[in-house]
């Protein structure tokens, strides 16, 4: 069966990769790209540990083709920090010890970012809702909710 | 028996009531592993690769109970691309059935890969390796399977009918008395005193019948692994899962290697609650790998987590309790039947015996039934048993309190278990601290706050008795004074950080300076797996002795150098030094001074330990939970939570609250949402996450936490295990807030919308 | 001699005895003894129990000692998840 060429950015950097017409975005990422921060925890969009933003958008990498990044931006948790610089949600998330396992942890940084970048001063149950699409089993959310709250505040604090 | 008759163990491991200051236990640092994780180059068990490598499926029984008439696997194997089909044929033929937990490796062996029959839907039949995912998955529909069909049973109580088909005969072991069907496969019966004779002395006694269904642990990561096996019979694989030791002792017999041969590395793991304590598709990948001469990667999808690795069991469950007027239990009994799958194994002792430990009973008598059914092999999942044992019997305490007109908690501490207490188990307690946590949570604000109209307030007690394990710690020094500690307890919350902390504090060098690794097979000796709530008490108590057999070392380079005796040096805060004006006057030496000469002073400076520690304090918490209920829907919600229990000593206290809020959330779903349900065709109708409903974020509210120390005599800083009782107390808890709110009593779980609305329904038809 | 305590459910392969006295220094040495007096408790024994001593669990050491005055007890292999 013959591949699809496919064009496209990611982090910044433009990328090309052959796919199979089957191949999820997720798939193209982990396994063409060499780019594994975004897990596969069910391949059918219930649990956003393959999270990743598209032009912006937030998505589940597994309910979109590879194909479909043609000419698309695409950001993942590799992307996050600066250099050797974190995100101040990569920072908190450590001090706050808003993970046990780490395993949703690169979804919900990328949620928990495009969260901040539409709305810098969310409510709990907004921080809550938004982030109802990434499952966590280890922590309860609690701590979760706070290190999102907290960066919130400490960016506010500091634009 | 009090602390002070407590005997000390041989190796020091006792508790040390004269170490009370502490430099880093007790502090919050960042953990070791933190800027991996949050940047996603921490590699878990479907993030590693390796040159030619091929990717495997696996073809999945759609029966609950099917006799394999034939496999055809010619198809599959003339696709292009696949490189290797195997089948039950292709597994080790030498391993022996036995009746019980005695023949647990053909139980692993069977579960694995099905040989006569499939046994539930989902049961592995055969598998294929090709050159890439696709082609595998589409190379196992190319695979023909054809079944008979048998009949089937997936419910518990219909399991144990006379006339339910029986999954295997023989399987059961002589436990179990006579006159039941042959799906009873153990039994359990313990306690003490005259139950009837109790009872009579009752004012009121209530006894009633609860359910719980199948739940599963829920961890986000399926399983995944990468294997390499030669048909020289060495190996190598890569694996997801809580313990690798035990991985590589079960896939050897399994695929027929030798142990030694085999190295297994545990990647991150991606969350376990027992369920990745067990292998599933590890010796498939092996056996498709020797047959094909190349690495093959294997990798779970949601659908084949759900239908064939560990639920929890199900149970059905009957108590009496027996109470006097002022809150004194006369007598309580409980017989549990446990569902766990196609084989052997439901903890159904382990439910008897945690359903009645908080409290000291004079007369007390439980019985458990292990029932196989159609449906997957269970697996254990936090505090294996305890949890639905609690929902039961707190259920009936907290009726009991309601009808008398008693406050729940004063109750629970009247009759609290404590030091010298005869458990319903047995033995007499050790020092425990249960009603440490029933005096915290009725002096929290959250136990006197006001509810708001359809809000109920619910408490409960939960137990589990943790666990030691074979444990082995390696501690090594460089030569820059910085260690390197390797153990073999795959990290799953944090464990990492706990053991520099415990390291750190024996050696008086910064937290930073030590570098944790969860070491291979080839690199330690064996370590049970990362269950238990074993982990900061068994491989933390091995890293302290490893860092003691390391200060002894470094204390003889000083003596040495200074020309006295050993035993005239001491160890503080980094540095050896003179114990007083009769060893001399030496200036202090730093352990960088000591270590940058190591080579030419007698060698490498390594300390390590090797043991089985039997010392794991048992341990109990107690829950709060505000609960409201929406009589229109039947939804529930929780408003309010909080969490006390005894941690013994916190090491890393954040990761004390985190298991302690992590288990509430478990408690949570499996008490409201989460199910396995199954169709009359014995078929898992719910294995997606969508309809398998586990908490979500805007599910929960805030989780308080009380962490309360009562030293485990066990260990040396006093550490108990965390990580299981918080499970234990929520599905009562839970319940007996929803009973508050809704004025109707839940006696099956989840208490989903229908049954809430079904309840409110019986109640107001009287 | 120690006296060693059986869960209700091993009483039936110990003639009923909810106590049985044998001679040993060690816990390996008791599950010996137990199961040469009571050869029944092979099974339960053969598939894994632990042992309280004085409240002590020894979920699986056969090293650890044991003597006259102690409180012991045999229950189901402990594990966990």
């Amino acid at each position: 069966m013959s591949k699809i060429h496919v064009t496209t950015t990611v982090n910044g950097d433009e990328v090309e990769f052959l796919c199979d017409s089957r191949e999820t975005l997720l798939d193209v990422l982990r396994d063409r790209l060499n780019l594994t921060g975004a897990k596969e925890g069910c391949g059918t969009g219930d649990c956003g540990a393959c999270s990743v933003e598209v032009d912006g958008r937030l998505v589940c990498s597994c309910l979109m083709l590879g194909a479909e990044a043609e000419g698309k931006s695409i950001a993942t948790v590799e992307g996050i920090a600066e250099g050797e610089e974190l995100h101040p949600l990569q920072k908190k998330f450590i001090e706050y010890a808003a993970l046990q396992c780490g395993i949703c942890t690169p979804g919900i940084l990328v949620a928990a970012k495009n969260l901040l970048e539409r709305n810098p001063d969310p409510t709990e149950t907004e921080v809550r809702y938004w982030l109802a699409g990434n499952l966590c089993r280890c922590t309860g959310y609690d701590k979760i909710i706070r290190a999102v709250m907290d960066t919130a505040k400490d960016m506010r604090e500091a634009s | 028996m009090a602390l002070d008759e407590y005997k000390p163990q041989k190796g020091g491991t006792e508790y040390d009531p004269e170490k009370t200051e502490f430099t880093f236990v007790g502090t919050r640092p960042d953990r070791p592993d933190g800027l991996d994780k949050v940047t996603g180059r921490a590699k878990f068990g479907a993030d590693m690769s390796a040159p030619g490598m091929l990717h495997a499926a696996i073809v999945r029984s759609p029966h609950a109970h099917a006799r394999i008439v034939k496999i055809d696997t010619s198809k599959a194997e003339a696709m292009k691309g696949v490189k290797a089909v195997v089948t039950r044929a292709d597994f080790a033929d030498d391993i022996p059935f036995k009746p019980g937990m005695g023949g647990e490796l053909w139980n692993v062996l069977e579960n694995v890969m099905a040989g006569e029959k499939a046994l539930y839907d989902g049961h592995a039949v055969a598998a294929v390796a090709a050159t890439s995912a696709l082609e595998a998955r589409d190379a196992a529909k190319l695979i023909e399977v054809e079944y008979e069909v048998l009949p089937h049973v997936t419910d518990v109580d219909k399991a144990m009918a006379p006339d339910a088909p029986v999954i295997r005969a023989g399987t059961r072991d002589r436990s179990v008395p006579e006159g039941f069907n042959e799906n009873v496969v153990r039994y359990h019966e313990s306690g003490h005193g005259d139950v009837e004779s109790g009872f009579a002395e009752a004012d009121l006694v209530i006894e009633d019948h609860f359910k719980t269904e199948a739940t599963h642990q829920g961890y986000i990561e399926p399983h995944a692994c990468l294997a390499m096996l030669g048909n020289d019979g060495k190996g190598e694989l890569w694996c997801c899962t809580q313990g690798h030791w035990n991985v590589q002792k079960l896939c050897a017999a399994l695929v027929g290697i030798e142990q030694s041969q085999l190295r297994v590395t545990a990647s991150e793991i991606g969350g376990g609650f027992g369920g990745k304590t067990a292998v599933f598709i590890e010796p498939v990948a092996l056996a498709l790998s020797r047959k094909a001469n190349r690495p093959v990667k294997l990798v779970m999808s949601r659908s084949e987590v759900f239908r064939a690795t560990g639920p929890t069991a199900s149970t059905s469950m009957d108590i009496k309790i027996g109470m006097k007027k002022d809150g004194t239990i006369t007598a309580a009994q409980g017989t549990f039947r446990l569902q766990g799958g196609a084989f052997p194994g439901a903890p159904c002792e382990f439910t008897a015996m945690c359903a009645f430990a908080p409290y000291a009973l004079e007369n007390v008598h439980q019985v458990g039934y292990d029932v196989m059914t159609n449906r997957p092999k269970q697996a254990a999942y936090r505090a294996p048993g305890s949890p639905m044992a609690a929902f039961a019997v707190e259920s009936v305490i907290d009726e009991l309190c309601k009808q008398l007109d008693l406050d729940p908690i004063e109750v629970r501490l009247k009759n609290a278990s404590k030091e010298g207490t005869k458990a319903s188990y047995g033995p007499r307690f050790q020092r425990i601290g249960l009603v440490e946590t029933l005096e915290a949570a009725k002096a929290h604000p959250h136990y006197s706050a006001p509810l708001k109209p359809g809000q109920g307030r619910g408490i409960s007690c939960g137990f589990w008795f943790n666990h030691g394990g074979e444990t082995s710690v390696t501690l090594a020094m460089s030569e820059d004074g910085s260690a390197q500690l390797m153990v073999g307890t795959p990290d799953i919350g944090g464990s990492r950080a706990s053991m520099a902390l415990m390291a750190a504090e024996e050696l008086g060098i910064p937290y930073e300076n030590i570098r944790v690794t969860i070491a291979d097979t080839a690199s330690l000796g064996y370590n049970e797996v990362s269950h238990g709530s074993r982990v900061t008490y068994a491989s933390g108590l091995a890293t302290i002795q490893a860092a003691r057999d390391t200060v002894r070392k470094l204390k003889k380079r000083a003596a040495d150098k200074w020309g006295i005796d050993e035993d005239a040096v001491y160890w503080e805060d980094g540095y050896a030094k003179p114990s007083g004006p009769n060893a001399g006057e030496f200036e202090p030496m730093h352990i960088s001074k000591i270590c940058a000469k190591m080579g030419a002073t007698g060698g490498p400076i390594v300390g390590h330990y090797e043991a089985t520690p039997e010392g794991a304090g048992v341990s109990f918490a107690t829950h709060i939970v505000d609960a409201e209920v929406d009589p229109e829907t039947g939804k529930t919600s929780v408003v309010r939570y909080t969490v006390v229990q005894d941690a013994g000593k916190a090491i890393h206290p954040t990761y004390v609250e985190g298991q302690y809020q992590g288990g509430a959330a478990q408690g949570i779903g499996w008490a409201l949402n989460e199910e396995y349900i199954y169709g009359e065709d014995g078929r898992l109708q719910n294995s997606v996450f969508l309809d398998y409903r586990i908490p979500v974020a805007s599910d929960l509210p805030m989780i308080d936490t009380v962490i309360v120390e009562v030293p485990n005599p066990g260990h040396p800083y006093g550490v108990r295990g965390v990580g299981e009782t918080s499970i234990c107390p929520p599905l009562a808890a839970i319940a007996n807030a929803v009973s508050a709110a809704a004025g109707a009593r839940l006696r099956e779980l989840p208490m989903s919308p229908p049954r809430i609305l079904a309840a409110l329904e019986k109640q107001a038809n009287g | 001699m120690v006296k060693v305590h059986l869960w209700s459910g091993l009483r039936a392969f110990a003639g009923g005895a909810e106590v049985v006295e044998v001679e040993a220094t060690t816990i390996g040495e008791m599950l010996d003894a137990l199961v040469a007096a009571h050869p029944g408790l092979e099974d339960a024994i053969e598939a894994g129990v632990s042992v309280s001593i004085d409240g002590r669990i020894i979920a699986a050491g056969l090293t650890e000692a044991v003597a006259p005055e102690n409180e012991i007890y045999l229950m189901q292999r402990l594990k966990g998840g």
